[in-house]
């Protein structure tokens, strides 16, 4: 281990329920408890929700990337019949502050703008009317004098735009916010010693999860308790009260957040913020509820959810016999107009920046650069999907250079099985795997070696058939110092270490039992792991466990479903609550059998006498005897009345950053691995990529529930296709978002997906998490690009068409081989 | 603005109303029949996610005016199930892990009603054609190819032993 490494004391594991075979319900394919109710159209989503009284909101957004603004009329607004009041950014200010960042130091943003726009979209005036027709109707008789300023497009020249291109004047003399640099290890030295040194710019865009529930909140105002009451489809809403509570001038206690049912996330649903504060702050005014749902286009130019825009200047240091030692980057990032995040999409990436190879150090320099551009939030991945395709890339490009085989110069790099838990430069570790066995599974199912030989006949023939391979880190289950752990280190803002997941448990005199949850449905399966992990280990009938959500002051603990956290922190959960309810349940079920609570154990949903058949109660006649008969027990606490629990789990293994931020401490250590290997075939006059097979295995550890997994690798992939061949972010000299729309922002339908696709599984379980489970959200992600890049570049290679940059969409995909071609023919 | 008064059949049960000309059918259904089942993802009519079956075809209810559907039969998702019973389809989505989130999944039933109607044993390339003109994030489409593909085996079955026809 590198000698920065040495102050990183890997913590003892707390596991408690270790990975075995002979589970009754863990690793069931079991059907979702959530979906009856969904499927019949019972889900309850945000714009279901309606209140008494309740009025409708319509903005007014801002037509420019960047501009003064001189004056707003709302005269003829307010005259419209059904109009209940008109607001700029100016009476918002005189009920809410700026929005919350975790930028430090932070960037101001109002939800409403104030003096100034910075991007499309940014919403300068709202109408509350009796409904969202009307509201609409009187929106646009807004009328808006502005001063256009110059628009920041491009990454480079907005780093060194001055005057009046600066976004934030007040704030900042640059639009750079942040530029740090860190080595961890001997990067230097590797570099210097290296034998090659392989170089390359890659230039990955931003993209967007784009659910297909936009955001939305209704919100009402208690003008004596002080208080609001928010419905929202955030991801986050039992910590976003401390978070906001400071914008809407209330304590934490005085939020009452109730979740909903919500149409996918990705990441772009985790705070939502900027809406809650926006539509309560217009309750407020307005002294009536409202309601607010985000429309298709404010989605895409409000929702602050847009992806990673990294332009990345990479070397990796290889010795002669291709060992790769080190890796290094300069990357600067669009962050667009604001920063609420931080750079916590790069602490992110550090995690696994080196991917599954023995890289003994790693170096960077990151730039945090504003542009006028919807600012970025977190989608599927955040921001580790990008260092995946970075790290493939490099990989691709060491073999091509070095004139190696690319798999077997990766097996060569790999970290070997029997050296985990292994530490990478950053400070992370990897708690387990068995890299090259998912290799292994992937090649026998992709029949690897038949593939390469039908390309390369097929190349022959002239057709561009090529074949991409990727294999990439699937961290999951973050600690949050990766919010903070890159900001400069005399302010780092806001240094959280918790993420705790939270459960409540009780058992109904009737026999059922209830759940509380603190963290909403998003399209992932709270309620089916919870009922199979707790049928498991209580020993009791999945259908036998009725759930609820908490709302934020009813709750406890809760995190949420990001970072592909929630199945492997809930079941911690569920372990802890288990242990305490199987105690009550002994001792109640004991007393009752009048036995001592050492001589019983929990069977089939009874407690019953070790080694008698009969001698046993069924938990319903425990809870209603310990609920009703209070005189049937000795006195004592320790038989109050009834059998609740509620139990957290705190992160499983994490530590903290070095001082000196030679290393980041660990923060991502269970870790999943995934190989992709993919034929493509080009059609060189369109610049159109056919998916011709695909191959995905995954290692995730112990699965809970393989068709619930199976249907995140997919939904993941699906995503990556979109993000490598189709989804583009189209921006015009004048800052001008040209498709924000789903006609003209391509995403994949069930056409453009693979026909054939193969799915596979190894599980390594995770020594440190409960049954060995680790998270699987987010693989599909990031997997897809690396190994379509690589298919691509291979169904081209003839051409000498490289790829460093996505998307590569049709048109770009054409022009890249027409300016091969005229390369070649001079 | 002048109302209109419309009558319309909805799950089964006449309707009567008095709307703004300019009400989406989507607006109607979901704010004055109070029927929320039916999802509004785009409101420009590509994502599908508002496809209601109107007289036997599935169609962007944001695409069309309430008042356009004067005397149509419409069935939302809410007219799926009997009581407790989850209609065939529903049922093979269930099973097959066709849905994540949900937001998609009434559109999709409808386009599956509408495809099983005119063709009870679709192959999987026809059913990605059927399904091509609704979008969803989550699922990769994967899982609703098999769902759809479960349901018409349900049907025909269903329609070989009784006469349940697929609504």
């Amino acid at each position: 281990m590198s000698k920065h490494l040495k102050s990183n004391v890997i913590p003892p594991s707390r596991q408690r329920e270790t990975p075995r075979t002979g589970l009754t319900w863990i690793g069931q394919s079991m059907k979702r408890v959530e979906d009856p109710r969904i499927l019949s159209g019972k889900g309850g989503y945000i714009d279901d929700v309606s209140v008494p009284g309740m009025a409708h909101a319509a903005m007014v957004s801002s037509p420019h990337a960047h501009a003064r603004i001189i004056r707003i009329d709302t005269t003829k607004a307010k005259a419209v019949p059904g109009v209940i009041g008109v607001y700029t950014g100016e009476d918002m200010a005189t009920v809410v502050e700026p929005c919350p960042s975790f930028a430090s130091p932070p960037i101001t943003q109002h939800a409403m703008s104030v003096g100034k726009v910075r991007h499309v979209g940014e919403v300068v005036a709202a109408v509350v009317a009796e409904d969202r027709y009307i509201a609409e109707d009187a929106a646009d008789l807004i009328e808006v004098d502005w001063e256009v300023l110059p628009a920041n497009v491009d990454l480079e020249t907005s780093a060194t735009a001055t005057g009046d291109a600066l976004l934030h004047p007040d704030d900042r003399d640059s639009n750079v916010a942040l530029d740090e640099s860190f080595s961890f290890g001997d990067v230097d030295q590797h570099f210097e010693q290296a034998d090659h040194i392989i170089k390359r710019q890659l230039r990955w865009h931003r993209s967007s999860a784009q659910a297909i529930e936009t955001c939305g909140v209704v919100a009402q105002f208690d003008p004596f308790k002080g208080g609001y009451t928010i419905h929202s489809n955030s991801n986050f809403y039992n910590f976003i009260p401390f978070v906001i509570g400071g914008a809407l001038r209330v304590s934490p206690g005085e939020l009452r957040i109730i979740p909903v049912l919500t149409g996918g996330s990705f990441g772009s649903k985790v705070f939502n913020h900027k809406i809650i504060i926006l539509t309560a702050g217009l309750a407020r005014l307005a002294g009536v509820p409202v309601k607010y749902i985000e429309d298709r286009l404010e989605h895409f130019t409000n929702s602050d959810s847009h992806g990673s825009d990294r332009l990345y200047d990479t070397e990796l240091a290889v010795t002669e016999d291709g060992t790769f030692k080190s890796l290094r980057f300069t990357v600067m990032d669009d962050y667009g107009a604001y920063l609420q995040f931080g750079v916590g999409t790069h602490g992110n990436a550090m995690a696994q920046v080196t991917g599954p190879y023995r890289i003994e150090s790693f170096g960077m320099r990151v730039l945090a650069v504003l542009t006028n551009k919807t600012q970025q939030g977190p989608y599927r991945g955040f921001g580790s999907e990008v260092t995946n395709w970075v790290m493939e890339r490099m990989a691709d490009a060491a073999a091509a250079e070095l004139g190696r085989d690319p798999v077997e110069l990766r097996l060569q790099n790999m970290i070997q099985p029997d050296q985990f838990p292994y530490m990478i430069p950053t400070g992370n570790i990897y708690d387990s795997g068995d890299f090259q066995k998912v290799l292994a599974e992937a090649q026998a199912m992709f029949d690897f070696d038949a593939w390469r030989d039908r390309a390369a006949a097929l190349r022959a023939e002239g057709r561009c058939v090529g074949i991409g391979l990727a294999t990439c880190m699937e961290r999951s289950v973050y600690g949050p110092t990766e919010w903070w752990s890159l900001n400069n280190r005399e302010t780092p803002g806001f240094t959280l270490t918790s993420t705790p997941e939270g459960i409540t448990v009780r058992l109904d005199p009737s026999g059922k039992m209830f759940v509380t949850l603190n963290s909403p449905m998003v399209g992932n399966s709270p309620e089916t792991v919870v009922a199979q992990i707790l049928a498991e280990r209580l020993t009791i009938a999945p259908e036998d466990i009725v759930f609820n959500y908490s709302d934020s002051q009813s709750g406890f603990n809760g995190v949420g479903p990001q970072g592909s956290r929630f199945t492997a922190m809930i079941a911690g959960a569920c372990v802890s609550a288990s242990i305490k309810l199987e105690e009550k349940l002994k001792r109640f079920g004991a007393h009752m059998l009048q036995r001592r609570p050492e001589d019983v154990e929990l069977r089939d949903g009874k407690v019953a006498v070790k080694g008698l058949k009969d001698q046993e109660k069924a938990f319903g006649e425990i809870a209603l005897t310990s609920s009703f008969f209070r005189l049937s027990f000795p006195d004592g606490e320790e038989f109050d009345s009834g059998i609740e629990t509620t139990a957290v789990y705190d992160h499983p293994l994490s530590t903290d950053p070095a001082e000196d931020r030679s290393h980041l401490g660990i923060f991502y250590p269970i870790v999943g691995h995934i190989c992709h290997i993919v034929a493509v075939e080009v059609d060189p006059g369109t610049g159109k990529v056919d998916i011709l097979d695909y191959a995905a295995v995954h290692d995730n550890g112990t699965m809970v529930n393989p068709r619930t997994l199976a249907g995140q690798v997919w939904g993941g992939t699906a995503n990556g296709i979109g993000t490598t061949l189709s989804e583009q972010f189209l921006y015009d000299a004048d800052g001008q978002f040209t498709n924000p729309n789903f006609a003209e922002f391509a995403m994949p339908t069930a056409n453009e997906m693979p026909r054939n696709f193969k799915l596979g599984h190894v599980e390594t379980p995770s020594p440190f998490t409960e049954y060995g489970i680790k998270g699987g959200g987010e693989g599909g992600r990031l997997g897809a690009p690396s190994a379509l890049t690589s298919a691509i570049e291979d169904a081209l290679s003839d051409r000498g068409v490289k790829i460093t940059s996505l998307p590569v969409t049709p048109p770009i995909l054409r022009g890249l081989i027409r300016d091969a071609e005229q390369a070649t023919t001079g | 603005m002048t109302k209109r008064s419309i009558e319309l059949t909805v799950n089964g049960r006449l309707r009567k109303a008095t709307v703004p000309p300019r009400m989406l059918l989507s607006d109607f259904i979901r704010q004055e029949l109070s029927l929320p089942g039916t999802h509004v993802g785009c409101e420009h009519g590509v994502c599908g996610s508002c496809n209601v079956v109107v007289n036997g075809q599935a169609v962007r209810s944001c695409l069309m005016f309430a008042v356009q559907a004067e005397g149509a039969e419409i069935t939302t998702v809410e007219g799926l199930a009997q009581g407790d019973a989850l209609h065939p389809i529903q049922q093979a989505f269930w099973e097959e892990h066709g849905l994540q989130c949900g937001f998609c999944t009434p559109g999709m039933l409808a386009t599956a009603q509408e495809l099983l109607a005119q063709n009870p044993d679709p192959s999987d390339d026809e059913i990605r054609e059927a399904i091509s003109g609704n979008l969803c994030r989550c699922t990769g489409y994967e899982f609703i190819i098999s769902a759809i593909r479960s349901a018409a085996a349900k049907l025909r079955e269903a329609n070989t032993e009784t006469t349940l026809q697929p609504v």
